[in-house]
């Protein structure tokens, strides 16, 4: 077979040992609780490179074994099969196989299975052992096979598999410690045995199956297929979904107040006692209204942020994301999409960015274009600030026929909107492609309670994005547009503000004649420059615009409301509201649609449509509140 | 008579996928995923609009197929 693993070559490897880390990989069918096993081995020794790489998101993890092996191990994407059906599952295979660009083959392949679905993946893992490296085979989720009356005789598979066998629990600590135990063993040698012919691969999973599987109990309707006949039930699974979804942008609302007053509470002691210790000055100046106008006003909406990737997580862990698709299949089929494309939608709530990423998932090209077009129209979690601001100021805190909140209503007004507009977009693209098939073929995973250990570790990663995008790219903006906005002074004698005359200033006046028809304010101008590095910098900017121009500080959301209210008018706000459901300004969003596209033609399509919407939204919605008085 | 048509809750025997066209990924995907002879099927649940896409229990998995995908396959005629 391959001669770079001929007894000699492994007995070197083992020489190495100690020197050079062990090079391991894991792969997997979707569905196969790797990414928890994977959890469960690299703990929080963790590295997301972000978007690294030209289209896969690269998650590597570094362990130690008991012997005190060190080894790197990579999570690949999970794929059914070796002949790859979209960009996601070309990585594997091409990882799998040491042909992807920079990527060195792994030494060790780790195929994870899972026993409850034994004859889907071990016809994956017959293909992974056709690939001719060392490998070892993982059974995962052996608990819930258990329960299910199957036994499994691990030696006899082992054996006919030439493949060292172990089994695992993903979710329950110390689930993973036979693997474990594997990395201080000689690499396995590559699995010797005829190769299966294609079509007898099936044929081959049954004898395997026949041989070495045992059901001790009458197979009897699994618990989950009885839940999905009330999940996907076409009047109780609407009514679910509804439900599920309203409860989330709720709990984004309500849940994270108290979280934020006590993060509000925190920024101002702190700008307080900066004040009382550095004396007026420059320096106070760039502290209180730089930095922590800056960072703080952002940090505040750090608990919203979190409950929503929290809602997603959960979703996503329990396997009810599928379902979802599975019943908004027709709906976005009408928009010329399929169910698939509903789960990166869904995630560009949080962010555009991993929603775009995820889109991997779709195998038509046509579907997967649309899909990145629509993705930053979904409401990002970082355009929560602004409207939150903006609302809070402009709209008066009413109820609505005793039960909404006006403010509440106006936010889910700006989410509906969002949502038309992508149909919109969706059916006019979708003209020109009216014939070719939209594949949905989604497996449909047992469902499985969210492992606390995996939220966590999710949140957990989430926080530490954010909170270095405050520390570096927030903070930084905001102290240089504060001294953009405070350089040059006034000349001696001058009457205005000071800021009219600052570089800052002076940007604001040049932009406005593009800005001015649809009621925006050279102040606006300014802030919404460091918004496209970050949308929700906007906010901050405003803070340090504001807080500049009127020489005091606006150090938190709470103090600069009022101000805004008093300085703008109802339709100013609304227009910036419209704006912003489009927003077509972020620089990551454009950068991973670069990178996911190869070129630089998607994103500037997906810039141009999305600035000309905002212009003309903000345009109608300017004119027409002014029409109505409120300007 | 082929997947599309098959009633929810009743249960049948896979003859064969049929390729529409040459090369034809969706089959070929179907068949990776399990849907070969001799495989038993059944309908789980039909999508809330005009019953299309459908839940199709095989092995121990389910999976969603539109229903242009589930006409793809072939089932044995029940006895």
């Amino acid at each position: 077979m391959n001669g770079m693993s001929s007894p000699e070559v492994v007995a070197d490897r083992l020489a190495d040992r100690g020197q050079k880390p062990l090079l391991a990989a894991l792969v997997g069918n979707p569905n196969c609780g790797k990414t928890a096993l994977f959890n469960q081995l690299t703990g929080s020794r963790q590295k997301v490179a972000n978007y690294a790489g030209v289209t896969v998101e690269r998650k590597e993890g570094r362990l130690h074994s008991p012997g005190g092996r060190r080894v790197r191990l990579l999570d690949l994407p999970g794929t059914y099969s070796m002949q790859a059906t979209s960009p996601d599952e070309a990585v594997t295979r091409d990882v799998c196989a040491g042909r992807y660009r920079g990527e060195p083959a792994p030494e060790l392949i780790i195929c994870v299975i899972s026993a409850t679905n034994l004859r889907l993946h071990l016809r994956f893992a017959l293909e992974v052992r056709q690939l001719g490296r060392p490998m070892i085979l993982v059974i995962n989720m052996i608990d819930a096979a258990e329960r299910q009356g199957l036994s499994i005789d691990i030696a006899h598979l082992s054996a006919e598999l030439d493949i060292p066998v172990v089994t695992a629990v993903g979710i329950r600590r110390g689930g993973a410690d036979q693997v474990l135990t594997m990395f201080d063993r000689p690499l396995p040698h590559v699995p010797q045995g005829p190769a299966v012919p294609e079509g007898d691969i099936h044929a081959e999973v049954r004898r395997l199956m026949d041989l070495c599987v045992r059901r001790d109990t009458q197979p009897r309707e699994i618990f989950g297929e009885r839940l999905d006949r009330r999940v996907l039930h076409p009047v109780w699974g609407m009514i679910i979904l509804t439900i599920l979804l309203f409860v989330m942008f709720q709990a984004v609302f309500s849940w994270a107040e108290p979280l934020k007053d006590l993060i509000d509470q925190g920024i101002a002691a702190l700008a307080g006692g900066v004040r009382a210790i550095v004396p007026d000055g420059p320096l106070s100046g760039l502290l209180t209204d730089g930095v922590l106008a800056g960072a703080g006003t952002v940090l505040e909406f750090l608990p919203q942020i979190l409950i929503l990737f929290f809602w997603i997580l959960v979703l996503e862990e329990s396997g009810y994301l599928p379902r979802a698709a599975f019943l908004l299949d027709r709906i976005m089929a009408s928009a010329g999409l399929s169910g698939r494309s509903f789960i990166p939608l869904l995630s560009s709530f949080a962010c555009a960015v991993p929603g775009i990423m995820a889109t991997r998932t779709i195998q038509n090209p046509r579907d997967r274009f649309v899909t990145i077009l629509l993705a930053p129209l979904m409401t990002c979690s970082a355009r929560l600030p602004v409207y939150a601001l903006l609302i809070g100021a402009f709209i008066p805190d009413r109820s609505v026929g005793g039960v909404f909140s006006l403010q509440g209503l106006v936010l889910f007004a700006l989410y509906a909107l969002a949502i038309l507009s992508a149909l919109l977009v969706a059916l006019v693209l979708r003209q020109k492609n009216r014939h070719a098939e939209h594949p949905l073929l989604l497996e449909l995973p047992d469902y499985r309670l969210p492992g606390l250990r995996n939220l966590a570790l999710g949140l957990w990663q989430r926080t530490q994005i954010f909170l270095s995008r405050v520390g570096t790219i927030i903070v930084t903006l905001s102290v240089l547009l504060w001294g953009l906005s405070s350089w040059p002074g006034p000349p001696p004698g001058a009457t205005g503000p000071a800021i009219d005359y600052s570089l800052a200033g002076r940007i604001g006046h040049l932009m406005l004649p593009l800005f001015a028809p649809i009621g925006f304010t050279w102040q606006i101008c300014v802030a919404l420059i460091p918004g496209l590095a970050a949308r929700e910098v906007a906010v901050s900017a405003l803070a340090t615009v504001y807080a500049v121009g009127a020489g005091e500080s606006a150090d938190a959301a709470d103090r600069l409301a009022p101000l805004l209210s008093s300085q703008w008018s109802l339709a100013t706000a609304l227009s910036l509201l419209a704006w912003y459901v489009y927003a077509p300004q972020c620089f990551s969003t454009i950068a991973v649609i670069r990178r996911e596209t190869g070129g630089w033609k998607t994103p500037a399509l997906a810039a141009g449509y999305l600035f000309a919407m905002a212009w003309f939204a903000s345009f109608l919605t300017w004119h027409i509140t002014r029409l109505f008085g409120g300007g | 008579m082929f997947l599309d048509q098959l009633p929810s809750g009743q249960t049948a025997i896979v003859r064969r996928v049929g390729d529409q066209g040459t090369n034809d990924p969706v089959a070929c995907r179907l068949r990776e995923l399990g849907f070969v002879p001799g495989e038993p099927v059944r309908i789980v649940a039909r999508g809330p609009f005009g019953g299309d896409p459908v839940a199709v229990r095989i092995g121990s998995t389910r999976f969603a197929l539109r229903l242009s995908e589930a006409a793809r396959v072939e089932l044995e005629d029940q006895p």
